[in-house]
């Protein structure tokens, strides 16, 4: 679950963004949608701890990460969050079954190698595990981004724009798979878009304006 | 799991990654073979130098003179006289003194007339069979038996000279009765016989220079004096007319060793060289040779650093959303420079690894060719750990050097900029 409070943010003295409360339990998806320049990716850099807000709470699972220091940081959104990116990023010289349990490795020092095998199955990449990422389809790649996002059982998935490059069947494939899988999971799903297809599929929302 | 990222992506540009290594392993091969080289090369002339303090032998260039004599490199300046040199080794200063009488060679392997002296002087072991007694009898080098597979009574025809295409002494054989353990010194390369081998040899080829009528009476004569008066005829008068190439001295007195090389030329028609003042001459000539290959070798290390920088530095554009990828996996900023550093640590070692192989097998060859030119082996296979370890040592600074700005710019990496601006 994650939740903030009177979160505010400025790049410089005339930009400056003041964010609705947000309150995600575990298992529900949140759609954040809005214009261009509306602070969007902000407002996701911010959950996942890569920007320090200039006022506010930002509370995942009872932890304020504004607390933690820059190390612990960095160990908590390893183990606590998982990030799912607008581009489809790797490292693309290991392969895409390596690029899965990277992610377990560095959060928790084990590599989870079956439990990495079974996401990519429930994907439908089985086939794709042993290839480098770039010999992979858009979609396929993006499919390995939420395995990736997954590795770890993450209390929140934070997804950038995760349709935007996807066309209207994928999108929502994608979006109904991140929606189910978060229930599964039991992660708190927040999905910042200003995809026009999602917005039908997801009863909590918030515009930002 | 770092280093796997490090070690995967090191083959992920193959042609970075070989350019680099191609240099890293110019440099290192280079420098290897120069420590190998200078290091060898500095303890064979050393060893052979042992116990050596000065060496008597013709007038002329004293550096030929320890060349010829104490190395067997180059060709003597003369000859001497027995009877004027046995002056100087009777006297009460020297401690040991090893006549040498040069004339013959087999395959290019220098027969020495020499007496026991020789053997002990070196130190040097009978491995099998004994050492010559009489005359034509030799000892070989374990390096000439093993290259040229002589055997313990084996006998082989001398060639006149110095090189193998010389005139062949065809009259006498010489007869090996003994081999000698390896001792790493020029003794591995030469085949010892006694002086009165040497004499003979070349006496009887000059009288075959004379009439027929008179080498048939020569003939005649050498038969009676095989019965018993050529024995008693040396008792007489031993050495007189004789001569020999030159005489290695031991003194007990270290005002002989400074003062006899200036005595002798004076004095007599022999000159007495110093071998360890000539070798350091030599060797200070060789030095600028090395040193000027050293700084070359360096040269391209340092190219190779340039080189591994600009790989590394070029790459951050492209990578930086693989770092900015493996930040919000949870991976700490150290991780990131640990990564970027390793990848220029595997570099250098690939580098220094192949660097030492390929020095090896250089020298190896250059061996072949010394071992053919001048007798002279090298041993590609000894590791040098001190010299060889700081060039480890070096080659590693090189590469953290090389990639310690961009480790700090991947570091220093914003990450939600890099990822806003995707």
């Amino acid at each position: 679950m994650i939740k903030t409070q009177n979160v505010t943010f400025s790049y410089s003295a005339t930009q400056k963004f003041h964010f609705p409360d947000i309150d995600c339990p575990n298992g529900q998806t949140l759609l954040i949608t809005g214009n261009s320049g509306t602070g969007k990716t902000t407002l996701l850099h911010l959950l996942g701890g890569l920007l320090q807000p200039t006022a506010g709470n930002i509370t995942i699972n009872n932890q304020d990460i504004l607390q933690l220091n820059a190390a612990k940081l960095d160990a908590f959104r390893g183990q606590s969050i998982g990030m799912i990116l607008q581009k489809s990023f790797f490292i693309e010289a290991l392969s895409v079954l390596d690029n899965v349990v990277l992610a377990s490795w560095i959060a928790k020092k084990a590599k989870a190698k079956a439990k990495a095998l079974s996401i990519l199955n429930n994907l439908g990449l089985k086939d794709h595990v042993h290839k480098l990422p770039s010999q992979l389809s858009i979609g396929q790649q993006q499919r390995v981004n939420i395995a990736r996002a997954l590795i770890n059982n993450p209390s929140v998935i934070l997804a950038d724009e995760p349709t935007s490059s996807l066309d209207d069947e994928n999108a929502l494939i994608v979006a109904r798979l991140l929606s189910d899988l978060a229930k599964e999971y039991q992660s708190s799903l927040i999905i910042v878009t200003h995809d026009q297809r999602l917005k039908s599929l997801f009863n909590h929302q918030i515009t930002l304006s | 799991m770092i280093s796997k990222i490090a070690w995967k992506n090191t083959w992920f540009k193959p042609l970075n990654t070989f350019l680099s290594i191609i240099l890293l392993t110019a440099s290192v091969s280079i420098i290897s073979i120069l420590i190998l080289l200078q290091k060898q090369f500095e303890e064979k002339f050393s060893s052979s130098m042992d116990n050596i303090d000065l060496v008597l032998g013709a007038k002329g260039s004293p550096l030929q003179l320890i060349l010829s004599s104490v190395y067997q490199i180059d060709a003597p300046p003369g000859n001497i006289s027995y009877t004027e040199a046995e002056a100087w080794m009777n006297k009460p200063m020297v401690e040991s003194a090893v006549p040498l009488a040069y004339g013959d060679n087999y395959l290019g392997y220098k027969i020495v007339g020499t007496t026991d002296n020789y053997t002990k002087h070196f130190g040097l072991k009978i491995q099998q069979g004994t050492l010559f007694a009489k005359d034509f009898e030799v000892v070989v080098g374990s390096n000439i038996a093993a290259n040229i597979g002589l055997k313990i009574g084996d006998t082989f025809f001398g060639t006149h000279g110095d090189v193998e295409e010389g005139e062949v002494h065809d009259h006498h054989a010489y007869k090996v009765v003994g081999i000698l353990a390896p001792s790493g010194k020029v003794a591995d390369q030469l085949i010892l016989t006694n002086i009165a081998s040497v004499w003979h040899m070349h006496d009887h080829g000059h009288e075959h220079e004379g009439s027929s009528e008179e080498a048939h009476n020569h003939s005649e004569e050498a038969h009676v004096h095989a019965e018993g008066e050529e024995h008693h005829h040396e008792e007489v008068n031993p050495h007189e007319g004789k001569e020999i190439t030159a005489v290695l001295l031991k003194l007990r007195n270290n005002m002989a060793k400074m003062t006899w090389p200036r005595i002798i030329p004076q004095n007599t028609e022999m000159q007495a060289a110093s071998p360890a003042l000539e070798v350091n001459r030599l060797f200070a000539l060789f030095g600028v040779g090395i040193s000027a290959l050293t700084y070359l070798a360096y040269g391209i290390m340092f190219i190779s650093g340039v080189s591994i920088f600009v790989a590394l530095y070029n790459t951050l554009k492209e990578r930086r959303y693989e770092f900015a990828l493996l930040r919000i996996t949870g991976a700490t900023k150290f991780q990131l420079l640990w990564l970027v550093l390793l990848e220029s640590i595997f570099l250098c070692t690939i580098g220094f690894i192949l660097g030492i192989v390929f020095g090896r097998i250089g020298l190896y060859f250059l061996s072949v060719s010394s071992q053919e030119e001048f007798k002279m082996a090298f041993d590609p296979f000894e590791f040098l750990w001190k010299e060889e370890g700081m060039l480890f040592f070096a080659t590693l600074s090189v590469g953290i050097i090389a990639a310690i700005i961009p480790a700090i710019k991947a570091y220093s990496l914003n990450i939600s900029k890099t990822l806003a601006n995707a």
